[in-house]
Formats: C-alpha cells, structure tokens, sequence
C-alpha cells in the first residue's frame, strides 16, 4: 500500500478555501515535488500531512508505524536558548553521539555536532535539519521548502545530497518546492497544486501540460535550470516573462 | 530544627527558587515574562477572594492563576494582540484584587504581606505547601522535558513528532500557576518573576545546553533566595525585595563576566 494517502481532502483557513478536494499519493522509495505558487496550499499540505492542520473534510491515511522525518521550512531558535547540535538532535528521543556524527556525516556537515545551533550558517542549519529528520529512520522525508534562504548553488548541493539520500536509505521524499529546476531534476513525479490539484505525473508531462503552462508559463521548459518562479499567478494570467525564456530542449 | 523562623524562611526560599527557575528557563526562551506576570497578578485577586470565603490563601490563589492563565492562553490564541491584552489582564486583575482586598471589612490586613512576600512568617504549613507545590512543579518538568523543549522550538517539529504543542503550554501554564500560588508567602505577588526569570537570564552565558541553563539557574536561584534573606537580617531590609535584589546583582555579575570570550560558554 501507499506510505500516505491523502483524499479529498479540504482545508479552510478562516473561511477561505486553502485547499480543495485534493487528492494524492506517495509510495516507498519515490520522490515526489509539489509545485505552486505562494499561498498555493503547498504548505498546508504538508502540515495535514503531519496533523497540524485538521481536514475539514477528506482523509489522510498513512502506513502502519509511518516514519516521518519532518524538516521544517524554517525554525527560529531563540537566542536565549543554548543548544548544541548533538542536543538538537535528539529532540525529542536522545541520539547517542555515534549515531549522531552518522547523520550529521550522512546530511553532509560533518564534526559540528558539538557547536552552538546559533553559530551555524543557514546551508549548515538546514543540514542539521534534515540530520534531525534522518535519525529516526524515516520510511518518508518531507521537506517544506527547505532551502528557503539558500543561494542557487547551495539548494542545487542541497536537493543532490536529498537524491542520494533516497539511494543510500530508499526512503521516500516529499517535498515543497518553488524552484522549478528542482522539480524537473530530482523528482519521479510532480504534484502542480493551486488550491487544488492542477496536473500530476512525471516532470516532462507536467511541464507540458496545460494547466502548469498556464500556472508557470509556457516557454521556460529550457531555462528552468535558470529561473526562479517568485510571483504569483492566476490561470488566466498570461505571463510576462515569456518572451525572455527561449526553449532550448 | 524547623521551630526557628530562619531556618524555615530559608527552606521556603529555597524551595521556590529551585522549582521557579527551570521553568523560568522556558518563561524565558518562550517570550513568556509578561505571560507570568499577568498569572502572577491575577493572583491577588484570588487572595482577596480567598480572604473574603475564608479558604487557604494558597488555593485561591492558585484556582485565579490558572484560571487567568487559561483565559490568556485562549484568547491570545485568537489573533488578538497578546501583549496589549496580557497587559490589560495583568494590571487590571491587579487593580481589582487590590479594591477587592479594601472591600472585606473584619480585614484588617496587611496586603504589603501579598504584595512583597512575607516569608519570615511562613510556618510549618506553608512549608509543606511550598515544597511540595514546588516538587510537583520539578516533577512535571522533568517527566515532559523533551517534549517542552521541542514544542518550544516549533509547534510543527513537535506534531511531527507526535507531541500535541497545546498540551505542553498546558503543562507549562499549569506549573506557572503552581509556581505563583506557593511564591506568595515567599517574595509576593510583584516579585514572583523575578524569581523565574532573573536566574535563567543570568544563566544564560554559561550555559552549553537547554539542561545545562536549568541547573545552573537553580544553583543561581537558591543562590540569591539564601543570600538575599541573610542580607535582609544584615541590613534590616525587606526580605523578598532583597532576595530579588540579589539576583538582580548577580545578573550583574554574569552580564560583566560573560563580556570575557574565555568564560562564556553558550
């Protein structure tokens, strides 16, 4: 059976409609990208994913004794706080320091399990966050735009690092996304969401699909690697930066 | 050995500042202050009630504390502006309980005594409310410490860890409660936060780890409650003032020296 199955499933926020009647699954192993603009629900997806938004309506199921490693879209640690990497790590079930330099090893920032979460800079930040969702054997990853915050290169090096990951422990991944370059390079499948389920299916049928072309315009199939998707779009919107993204594929 | 008025004075002070600065330690990392200052005055209110029904001033402080803290969970929960209405609550419970205390007649009161504490009067009783209030307190804390550390840092890295946020700002606010009922006696109404938060502010610097900050807090806490009662015979001062005078001073202490990189920690 699926890991999650979500059906139907519709969120209001203080009366409006955040989300509506979307439907989706995720298998073991797969690696899968939601896509939409800002205020597109993406987020409220994955927080009815981990119950922190309760459904109005539709059904989340999830596999018997589901590991979730849930890493944040961004966490604001109180300057008053002290707290050590290793620390961090073990919130909430204590890590031993063997298996702590492992996941910190394995998300790619090794040996900085005894420094102050405060001292870190924000690639080394979102690494521990994603070492903190690796310890508890996740059967899924779920990731709420987790390279908020870094440059091209760095969420490029981020989103490599999540590929093997899906290798090296065949555990599945979710995640939010609003770089496009990501979706066409790392995912099995799109979810394009704007409140509802747009399109779905392997990145190349997405990308062409009418409704994506429509949400993201029509000729960036080439120049994703390039183009960062930051405005928000309606489906009528005919999009202004069309004429400056050539296809090249 | 407790039929001497200082040595139950300071078992009373010690007993409060070892259970009020861990848990001034989340006051503190949580943005709490005027969350535990709005309990802490809604707590005269229940005293002047308390006096009014005659039942121990303990348990109607208590019962007012939780109730104020409950009714400021909620509504702050609701998108009203919480600082604006935390400080509504907390001057206004304070002024009623003040003008309810002048109502009741046969009292002939000192409300000095709720005020700034008066804890060369506690007695045997008090003690065993004190202490064990404050175990309880220490307890809690203990058995829910990683789950209240890790709702601290965000409500959705707790649900996805399958810890319920609004549970552990329940245990929180309930300890809160406790921690303001069994100060009274000790330091009063006005000066309770300065028993939770002194100490874990003046911890801070030295401290590597979220445990690390409580227990030194503690020691900071028994600290300044020991010190301060004995300054106050010394010099003929006010005991709880004094007690918060003395963490006060040693904050002090810890803001100079943590301005030398090779003594910080955290």
């Amino acid at each position: 059976m699926s890991l999650i199955d979500v059906r139907g499933l519709t969120v209001k926020h203080g009366g409006q409609l955040a989300l509506a009647h979307v439907d989706m699954t995720i298998d073991r192993g797969e690696i899968v990208t939601i896509v939409g603009p800002n205020g597109s629900g993406k987020s409220t997806l994955l927080r009815a994913i981990i119950g922190a938004v309760t459904p109005d309506s539709g059904k989340i199921t999830t596999a018997p004794g589901l590991r979730i490693g849930y890493v944040p879209q961004k966490l604001s640690i109180d300057p008053a706080l002290p707290l050590t990497v290793r620390r961090f790590l073990g919130l909430p079930a204590r890590v031993s320091r063997k298996v702590a330099d492992q996941v910190l090893a394995e998300a790619g920032v090794p040996g900085i399990a005894e420094q102050q979460m405060s001292s870190l800079s924000g690639g080394q930040f979102q690494r521990v966050l994603l070492a903190r969702a690796l310890h508890v054997r996740p059967d899924i990853l779920l990731l709420d735009e987790a390279t908020q915050g870094l440059d091209q290169p760095g969420s490029a090096a981020f989103y490599r690092q999540i590929e093997e990951l899906r290798v090296a422990r065949g555990c599945a991944v979710l995640m939010v996304s609003h770089e496009l370059h990501v979706v066409m390079s790392a995912s099995d499948r799109v979810i394009c969401l704007n409140g509802h389920v747009c399109c779905e299916g392997k990145p190349a049928h997405v990308a062409s699909a009418p409704e994506y072309r429509a949400l993201f315009g029509t000729g960036t199939g080439g120049a994703l690697a390039l183009y960062r998707h930051e405005h928000d779009h309606n489906h009528d919107h005919t999009h202004t930066h069309e004429a400056a993204c050539s296809t090249t594929s | 050995m407790l039929d001497d008025f200082l040595i139950r004075a300071g078992l009373a002070g010690l007993g409060t500042a070892l259970a009020a600065a861990p848990l001034g330690c989340f006051v503190v990392w949580r943005r709490m202050a005027y969350f535990g200052d709005a309990t802490a005055h809604a707590a005269i209110l229940g005293v002047a009630l308390s006096l009014a029904a005659g039942t121990p001033i303990f348990l109607g402080a208590l019962v007012m504390a939780l109730v104020m803290a409950t009714l400021v969970t909620t509504l702050s929960s609701r998108n009203v502006a919480a600082d604006t209405l935390l400080g509504v609550i907390a001057h206004s419970s304070l002024a009623f309980g003040l003008v309810a205390v002048s109502f009741l007649p046969a009292v002939r009161i000192d409300i000095v005594a709720y005020l700034f504490g008066d804890i060369l009067a506690v007695g045997r009783m008090d003690l065993a409310v004190i202490w064990g209030g404050g175990g309880l307190v220490v307890a809690l804390l203990c058995w829910r410490w990683s789950a209240l550390l890790t709702a601290t840092l965000g409500g959705d890295l707790a649900m996805a860890s399958g810890i319920n946020p609004r549970h552990e700002r329940m245990v929180l606010t309930f300890s809160l409660a406790v921690v303001v009922a069994v100060a009274i006696k000790v330091v009063g109404v006005l000066l309770i936060a300065s028993l939770l938060i002194i100490p874990a502010a003046a911890a801070r610097p030295f401290a590597r780890t979220p445990e690390g900050m409580a227990v030194l807090a503690s020691g900071l806490g028994a600290i300044s409650a020991l010190l301060g009662l004995r300054l106050a015979l010394v010099f003929d001062t006010p005991a709880g003032p004094s007690i918060a005078c003395t963490a006060a001073i040693l904050f002090a202490i810890s803001t100079i020296l943590s301005q030398f990189p090779g003594l910080r920690r955290g």
